[in-house]
């Protein structure tokens, strides 16, 4: 690896840290700003002033707050998140198998978005200004603009009124993850199919095209070796936003089909005013965030020698 | 001095681009107007509620509790005997505002800070462009989510909440896009007249810079829209009684396979107005900004 690269790499990683760390600190603060003691909201009307500071005691929350964040950031380095004040365990127990499941929705999505937003960009560009381009856009924009709640209400009201082939709520088995996976992915597959057929068309008109349709290439080789590959550049970066992003937790997908996820978790520590978990599952999501961002540059460096070589 | 000014003024090309815009549009992009079209009779709608609608939105009556449509009902009614037809035009109010409203309020702080930020440099440009990178690797439903936990539920707080989550991305684009202008001859030629910083801002970046922040504009409402609606379904955003489709959605997926109109008939709404503004945004942006194509 160059100088150049390994400098460029150092400074991003220390940027995406700053960006952590900085989040962190503004999660931290806006949840303090919050009026009134969490521990009395969480005790109630009925507890006495004395068990409202002892256990605010025992929680660190009568200390500074730059001190609290210092603790709190010094425990994140050994695994330590604090413990949830809705459910008694420790949030790192939490967030774990959330993650995980969050995880397997987020492939599943992915997968979906990546097949088909990529078969409908080739289709509308190979098409281009037809009516099967305009039916194709039209498909996506469709996809783009509906609420990931209404794909998410719709497959269940289908599925589970007249189709019953899929269960609508849970993740039993990997089949729980399908119709999750398709209300996330349909609006990804709408952003990334309009992506591929720009960029496709933008490389079709390229000389090295018709370099390699002289050459006796077929039209299916000139797409996929020579028109797909160099127009792939900004599609895997949009690829790998749209992963970090889902790894941050589908929220809404989460709630409806109540997979026990990093966004459901999350909703139920805004509702449950549970500080601890949702400072735990935000920098978490965050971290994954800028991890994220950070192997999107990285990819585009690797797979773009012109950015690699600062031509 | 003022002479030199009008020349470069003259120069500079933002006169011609937004000259018979309409024309233009409707010459290529005729689903660009029909979408013009349709939010102009979505918003003529919230305005003249009262008089489209005999009934009230808050007005609760339990024996016609979850009626099917019917010609009394043309929408069918809610949980409370509510009429949906009439919670969907006085939700239409809340849920147009805040998607034009915050976003304009995004756009105009955004564009300051980004303006600034590009045009001046330096550390100040470091430093705002790090907050600005902070904002944006929050996850935007989890920040807006985390704003209004701490602002607590209402109208006025979502307002709040999505100009805190929304300025960065303007700041960044039209930083980008001062970046790109100062580099114009004429702007050199201005510094070199003597012609102060925050005239050069104002009177030669700012207008060259609007086609980009209109498209800009058009092309956020749908996510503010999006935005609200989530938050209000996930219950952090609008409060009952006030009507918005987000709420309207969410209070109906109790009845999901009873009475599924609660559900679908604001998601529909919901869905016509982001594809309009989506429409629209895409139509303005090959006409003002072709820059801006692929995002």
């Amino acid at each position: 690896m160059s100088g150049t690269v390994a400098r460029g790499l150092l400074r991003r990683l220390l940027y995406a840290l700053i960006a952590i760390v900085g989040v962190a600190a503004l999660v931290f603060a806006l949840l303090r700003v919050v009026p009134g003691n969490p521990v009395a909201t969480l005790l109630g009307e009925q507890a006495d002033n004395e068990t409202v500071e002892r256990i605010s005691s025992s929680l660190g929350l009568d200390q500074p707050v730059l001190t609290q964040f210092a603790n709190y950031m010094l425990g994140v380095l050994r695994g330590d998140f604090g413990e949830s004040f809705m459910l008694g365990k420790p949030v790192a127990e939490l967030i774990g198998p959330a993650f995980v499941n969050t995880l397997w929705l987020a492939l599943a999505a992915s997968l979906f978005s990546w097949v088909v937003g990529i078969a409908c960009g080739l289709i509308a560009a190979t098409h281009k200004s037809t009516i099967i381009d305009r039916l194709f856009m039209g498909f996506s924009l469709l996809g783009v603009s509906l609420p990931v709640f209404m794909v998410a209400m719709l497959l269940q009201y289908v599925f589970a009124r007249y189709l019953h082939w899929l269960p609508v709520t849970g993740v039993s088995d990997w089949t729980g993850y399908i119709l999750p996976a398709v209300a996330l992915g349909w609006g990804l597959a709408g952003s990334i199919a309009r992506l591929v057929r720009s960029s496709v068309i933008e490389v079709m008109q390229q000389d090295y095209i018709d370099t390699a349709i002289a050459k006796g290439r077929t039209n299916v080789q000139v797409l996929v070796f020579h028109a797909l590959r160099n127009a792939m550049l900004p599609i895997i970066t949009l690829m790998a936003m749209q992963f970090s992003s889902l790894l941050s937790g589908a929220f809404i997908t989460e709630t409806i089909f109540s997979i026990n996820g990093i966004g459901r978790l999350s909703v139920q520590a805004i509702a449950g005013r549970d500080i601890p978990l949702l400072q735990g599952t935000t920098l978490l999501c965050t971290f994954v965030i800028v991890m994220g961002n950070l192997v999107a540059d990285l990819l585009y460096s690797v797979c773009d020698p012109r950015v690699r070589k600062g031509a | 001095m003022a002479e030199d000014e009008r020349e470069l003024v003259a120069s500079s090309n933002a006169n011609e681009r937004s000259s018979s815009l309409l024309r233009r549009l409707s010459k290529d992009h005729k689903l660009s107007v029909a979408s013009l079209v349709v939010i102009l009779l979505f918003a003529l709608a919230a305005v003249f509620a009262p008089v489209l609608t005999p009934y009230d939105y808050d007005a609760i009556s339990l024996s016609d509790r979850l009626a099917p449509p019917s010609f009394e009902h043309l929408l069918g009614t809610d949980e409370g005997g509510r009429d949906v037809l009439t919670r969907l035009l006085y939700g239409s109010r809340v849920s147009l505002m805040v998607g034009i409203v915050p976003t304009m309020l995004s756009m105009v702080v955004g564009t300051l800070v980004g303006m600034t930020s590009g045009f001046f440099g330096g550390k100040v440009d470091t430093v705002v462009m790090r907050v600005a990178d902070i904002v944006m690797s929050f996850p935007s439903m989890l920040l807006a989510m985390v704003v209004m936990y701490t602002l607590g539920g209402g109208t006025a707080n979502v307002f709040l909440t999505m100009v805190c989550v929304g300025w960065a991305g303007v700041a960044r684009v039209v930083r980008a896009e001062t970046l790109r202008l100062k580099q114009n001859e004429y702007i050199e030629a201005a510094r070199i007249v003597g012609v102060r910083r925050l005239r050069i801002m104002l009177r030669h970046i700012l207008p060259n810079c609007l086609p980009t922040i209109v498209v800009l504009f058009t092309l956020e409402i749908p996510s503010s829209i999006l935005t609200e609606s989530s938050l209000s379904f996930l219950g952090m955003g609008v409060q009952p009684p006030s009507a918005s489709w987000g709420l309207m959605v969410s209070t109906g997926r109790e009845f999901l396979y009873h009475a599924p109109w609660l559900c679908f008939v604001p998601c529909v709404a919901i869905m016509i107005i982001v594809l309009a503004f989506n429409y629209l945004g895409d139509g303005l942006r090959d006409v003002l900004d072709p820059h801006l194509r692929g995002r």
